[in-house]
């Protein structure tokens, strides 16, 4: 059951982009890369195109800019129709960033990102602010690459710099062809997270390709799936891409692990963190071992004056444990996933890890029960499972 | 008289005509990057410009130069002009050739992001595809003027100037010993200008490519 991509579920406010029926059929092609395609992007929303090689993405985004110029169908910018409108003049408008990057290898750092700001004939001194804002953004420091020639940075800069020249003046609607691939994953993650970042700040309309459902589920407010013959499968936010997948195409390129996936859209600051009584510092150190032997956990942090975990107090304490506590290896924040704090745990195996806020001050405890009973929040309660207790480790 | 004692007694001529020389392919040279650059910049997009731009410049390397200066001297007359046409057409291949390849070599992910962020076609010409395609356009020049500065020994034929009248003074007085010194001292005057161009457009090269499109 194919669905077309206007969103029923979607803000009422107009689109930012909106293609009406857009076909790209390239000469000499039997069937078109692009056929029929109706999508509309919100404003302010990251939305990602997901779907197999060939399926038409590239087609797509270039369509959008008019890179290629469509066979039929319409582009809405904003309302306005820009089908006929002057590519360049709509291209200044649109930012661009591409996997390649397409960096001029002639010129510096600086004078890439300024490409947009200049075209549009903003004087020297105004560039050149730009420019370092720019760099700033994308965590580079400005002092240290401006001067630099593209080939004198590792890839993962150069997509930095892609990225900044995207967004040279600043544009409401940026289009970006897997923009992070083809780099180390961890690299990739930091880029993802840096520019989930800028994201929150700019509130850009974004359109971005990608073929890695994980990019997709972490970058989009929401996923459109393509199938091989350029149809939208499903149109939706990736929580009900990954709870409720529309077809069984969708449900096949969402693979196995959907549950696991789904952990990785929640914050711990979302969620409930039991309650998990501590120790404060000032407790004497002879009282410590009693105080967790009092209670019903097997352990307790220890917490200093400012709330800050030190570590785990055992109920069979004794010597310097009863100090500081067992190490505590992992702090968990309100802005990790509850994959994060998952992958915590099962790294130090146990079934509990510390949560902090932004402060560093301790809020509770996160524990296996709490991570369940969110993954089975759709399907029911979390099954009751006696005989499980936290068993906090050196977590 | 040995061909020193020769070249003591009329150095003054062979520096005059190998300065006459000089300017005579310098100009020839200048006008074919004129006319071939452009040329190569209408045509490479398409497989059919290419071949139309590529065949014709070859097509003019085949022409003997005595025909060529048979179809210029009714239009130009005889002395420098038909000359400085006939080197021009000549030095046209390697120009268009290596123009056209320099092009088509840029990164077609940088052109298409120079398009993607709003560059019109003119601006890309100019700021990115000519520069990055600048030192194969230059490679093409040097070996031009390698060619051009054997060819216009020929220009004398048609009363044009250079070290050709020393050659053709030597073939007329064929027999005697000073013809081999009159085509020797045009050949050194050749050589010497074949080293100060290479060297001048080594520099040149040096001086007008971008050091991010140095390869
Ligand atoms: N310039 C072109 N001329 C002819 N066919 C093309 C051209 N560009 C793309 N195609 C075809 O159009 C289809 C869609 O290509 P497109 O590049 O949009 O795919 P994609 O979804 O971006 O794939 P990938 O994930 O591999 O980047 C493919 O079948 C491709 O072969
Ligand atoms: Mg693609």
């Amino acid at each position: 059951m194919p669905e077309n991509g206007r969103t029923d579920t979607g803000p009422t406010a107009e689109p930012m982009i909106r293609l009406e029926q857009l076909t790209k059929r390239y000469p000499g092609q039997d069937r078109p890369a692009v056929d029929r395609l109706d999508l509309d992007v919100p404003p302010g929303e990251i939305v990602v195109l997901l779907g197999p090689s060939g399926c038409g993405k590239t087609t797509t985004m270039k369509l959008i800019n008019r890179l290629i110029e469509p066979t039929s169908g319409t582009i809405l910018l904003d309302g306005e129709d820009v089908t006929r409108a002057d590519p360049d003049a709509l291209r200044r408008r649109i930012g661009y960033a591409i996997q390649q990057t397409g960096l001029f290898p002639h010129r510096s750092v600086a004078d890439n990102v300024a490409t947009v700001p200049r075209m549009l004939g903003w004087d020297r001194k105004r560039v050149a602010g730009r420019v370092d804002e720019l760099l700033t953004l994308v965590g580079l420091d400005p002092d240290t690459y401006r001067g630099r020639l593209p080939r004198q940075l590792s890839g993962g800069q150069q997509q930095r710099v892609g990225v900044a020249r995207a967004l040279g003046a600043d544009p409401e609607v940026m289009l970006m062809d897997e923009p992070f691939g083809a780099i180390d994953p961890l690299t990739r993650e930091t880029l993802q997270n840096e520019f989930l970042r800028i994201q929150s700040e700019l509130g850009k309309t974004i359109v971005f390709v990608t073929h890695d459902i994980d990019e997709a589920v972490k970058m989009g407010d929401r996923i459109a799936i393509f199938n091989a013959g350029s149809g939208i499968e499903q149109y939706d936010t990736p929580e009900r891409i990954l709870t409720e997948p529309a077809t069984p195409f969708v449900s096949e390129f969402v693979g196995s692990g959907a549950a696991i996936k789904r952990l990785t859209l929640s914050r711990v600051g979302d969620v409930p963190v039991p309650d998990w009584p501590s120790i404060g510092q000032d407790t004497h150190r002879d009282e410590r071992a009693a105080a967790v032997r009092a209670g019903a956990r097997e352990f307790l942090p220890l917490l200093d004056a400012d709330r800050r975990p030190l570590g785990w107090v055992p109920a069979d304490a004794s010597g310097d444990v009863l100090d500081r506590g067992l190490p505590i290896v992992t702090r968990i924040g309100p802005g990790d996933s509850l994959f994060a704090a998952l992958d915590a745990m099962l790294a130090a195996n146990s079934s509990a890890v510390v949560v902090v806020d932004d402060a560093g001050a301790y809020r509770g405890v996160l524990d296996l029960e709490t991570i369940l009973s969110t993954v089975h929040t759709d399907a029911g309660p979390a099954v009751p499972r006696p005989g499980t207790v936290a068993t906090p480790g050196t977590v | 008289m040995s061909f020193w004692e020769y070249l003591a007694s009329n150095y003054l001529e062979v520096i005059g005509y190998t300065f006459e020389h000089a300017v005579l392919v310098l100009q020839g040279l200048a006008l074919a990057v004129l006319v071939g650059v452009p040329l190569a910049v209408l045509t490479y997009r398409t497989g059919l410009g290419r071949a139309a731009a590529v065949n014709s410049a070859s097509l003019i390397m085949t022409i003997p130069s005595y025909a060529l200066f048979g179809l210029l001297i009714p239009l130009l007359g005889l002395g420098t002009a038909p000359a400085i046409v006939a080197l021009t057409l000549y030095g046209l291949l390697p120009v268009v050739r290596n123009a056209i390849v320099g092009l088509r070599e840029v990164d077609p992910a940088v052109t298409e992001s120079a398009r993607g962020v709003g560059m019109d076609r003119r601006r890309l010409l100019l700021s990115i595809e000519l520069p990055l395609a600048w030192p194969v356009v230059l490679a093409g020049v040097r070996v031009s003027a390698q060619l051009l500065l054997g060819i216009a020994a020929i220009s004398a034929a048609v009363n044009g100037p250079g070290l050709g009248n020393l050659i053709l003074s030597g073939l007329s007085s064929a027999g005697t010993p000073f013809a081999v010194y009159l085509a020797l001292e045009g050949i050194l005057g050749i050589i010497v200008l074949a080293v100060v161009f290479d060297a001048a457009i080594a520099l040149l090269t040096r001086l007008t490519t971008t050091r991010g499109a140095r390869a």
